[in-house]
């Protein structure tokens, strides 16, 4: 007994000191965010001094230099409008897929499974090239981009778990009266809670980090995502502006940690659920 | 045969399927054949394309750097699948016994997975490079620093994510049946491996698959990171492909044909590993 108590307080210190040693890539970042760009290649790893601290200029240069707000609000438009679109129609169409199940449900299902395995690269060039055609290299335009390019693995996980959700409720509803917009909202929507939880978070984790799809079918000058920003303030053959950079990088993570502080459990649920029943 | 309801439904289609199969063909199905069909043409800029047969293929598998970054793709896919996956299961194991703050702990695991490749990249290049520069070398000295330096950040990021599938699944192994061999005097390591590995099979499948397909596609950390530094040789398949569309005129065609065979590698290693892994699958 002794022996397994004093057991589990070893590991406890052990994964404190990884938990530590797991936070210090970002916390490194910070310290650096503070410093003068000359000195963060140089004094990595040391607490900024009165000679090589740089204030908040780093900050106000990056944000300058990227024009941050308006690509965090560019982002955070694409992000929640392609969410709630992907959401609402790929949950309408499976259930569609599920209920009506003849050949043509069949065959669309079949594509959308198809959809899953295709990297990017394969369509890439095509739809670049259609997107700048058809007037959709808007942040609207790529939320149509987003749910066709994306639609595959919500069909997939929402058809699964129509599956298992018995219809005679919704027969019982239909006799009662109750048309077919109704018994999909006011039925099988809330049945359908948890994997839309799942859905909308592997969905917002994909869709605000992405950075090749809207770099090349949005109009870049006039829209910029954060990724799209960061990966700018490069340049030109390998010429970084380091103190730009390390304050864009904590820029960006912050809005991140926020989010996940505040909603935490239902990520860590949502992934969970979404892998065991995919 | 179609239920009362199923043809009440079915009626509404143009509500329920149409703006998903219209954006479907917009973003999928119409640039999907299209990149089949320029895969066999020389083009610039799409309405150029002049048919060249296989000839596009065969200066892919002739292009070293093509046939190189497809190596090193494998090898880090490898490494990383092991790596990701033995030390996810290892992390969610100790984290599923009783132990204090093992709650903190998945979170601050689970954190970079919220982080943009692209930041993440640089988050690395920062700390690698400050490591590195003791030696008065960088990452970008040779493509062995670039592949361990993604290896590195690839078990940061994904460990945090394949350990929350398997704390799930092994949240789902019956309590029971390990009391049960308890019971009958199996060792700790023996119901490990004759219990709760089996049974954690399902689990299993999902993290191998998608730790595999995301070595296979990773393109953002790459880019990041080395950008293929030094002369491509850390360039992983991605973003050879991309470099080729992008990066060389003339080469679209190339870059087209390289997408679909990068396209068949991944449906068939999908395929493969999924039947290998699901076949060890079993019930309680």
């Amino acid at each position: 007994m002794i022996n397994k108590i004093s057991h589990a307080k070893v590991w406890t210190i052990v994964f404190s000191i990884l938990s530590i040693a797991w936070i210090f890539p970002i916390v490194l970042v910070l310290v650096n965010s503070f410093k003068q760009k000359a000195f963060i290649s140089t004094s990595t790893f040391s607490i900024p001094n009165a000679k090589t601290s740089a204030g908040f200029e780093n900050y106000v240069d990056g944000i300058q230099k990227t024009d941050f707000f308006m690509s965090f609000l560019w982002t955070f438009i694409i992000t929640v409008g392609a969410v709630v679109i992907i959401l609402l129609c790929t949950s309408m169409c499976a259930w569609w897929i599920v209920r009506v199940n003849n050949k043509f449900s069949v065959a669309i299902y079949l594509l959308f499974l198809l959809n899953m395995i295709v990297p990017f690269q394969m369509v890439m060039f095509p739809l670049s090239r259609l997107a700048d055609l058809s007037g959709l290299n808007t942040p609207w335009g790529l939320w149509l981009v987003y749910l066709g390019f994306g639609a595959g693995l919500p069909v997939f996980i929402f058809t699964g778990v129509i599956k298992s959700i018995p219809d005679e409720i919704e027969e019982a509803a239909m006799i009662d009266g109750a048309n077919t917009f109704r018994i999909f909202f006011t039925i099988v929507v809330p049945m359908m809670r948890s994997s839309i939880i799942s859905i909308a978070i592997l969905e917002t984790m994909w869709i605000w980090n992405d950075y090749l799809l809207p770099y090349l079918t949005l109009d870049m000058q006039r829209f910029k995502t954060i990724s799209i920003a960061i990966q700018y303030l490069r340049g030109g053959y390998g010429t970084v502006d380091m103190g730009a950079m390390m304050a864009c990088l904590v820029l960006a993570i912050i809005p991140i940690v926020i989010f996940f502080a505040v909603c935490q459990k239902y990520i860590i649920q949502g992934i969970a659920a979404g892998a065991v029943k995919g | 045969m179609l239920t009362m309801k199923g043809k009440a439904i079915r009626r509404w289609w143009p509500l329920f399927v149409l703006p998903t199969l219209i954006s479907f063909l917009l973003g999928f199905i119409t640039p999907l054949i299209q990149g089949m069909y320029l895969s066999f043409t020389s083009f610039t800029t799409v309405s150029d394309a002049v048919w060249v047969g296989l000839k596009n293929y065969r200066r892919a598998l002739q292009d070293p750097e093509f046939l190189h970054a497809f190596w090193f793709t494998l090898l880090f896919t490898i490494v990383t699948t092991i790596l990701v996956n033995i030390l996810a299961f290892f992390v969610a194991y100790m984290f599923t016994k009783a132990m204090k703050g093992a709650k903190i702990f998945r979170s601050v695991f689970f954190m970079p997975n919220l982080i943009g490749g692209i930041i993440l990249g640089y988050i690395w290049q920062l700390l690698l490079n400050g490591v590195l520069a003791h030696w008065n070398i960088s990452l970008t000295y040779s493509a062995t620093y670039g592949f361990w330096g993604m290896v590195i950040l690839v078990c940061w990021q994904q460990i945090g994510y394949m350990m929350v599938i398997y704390i799930a699944g092994l949240q789902n192994v019956p309590n029971d049946l390990i009391e049960a061999a308890a019971v009958d005097g199996a060792s700790s390591k023996q119901i490990l491996y004759k219990i709760t590995i089996p049974m954690m099979m399902p689990s299993i499948t999902v993290c191998s698959f998608l730790t595999v397909t995301n070595g296979f596609k990773m393109f953002d950390q790459n880019l990041a990171l080395t950008n293929g530094e030094p002369s491509n040789s850390s360039e992983m398949l991605a973003l050879n492909i991309y470099n080729t569309f992008y990066g060389r005129a003339g080469f679209e065609g190339v870059g087209q044909a390289k997408a679909v065979i990068f396209l068949l590698v991944v449906a068939v290693i999908a395929i493969i590993q999924n039947r290998i892994t699901t076949r060890k699958e079993v019930q309680a």
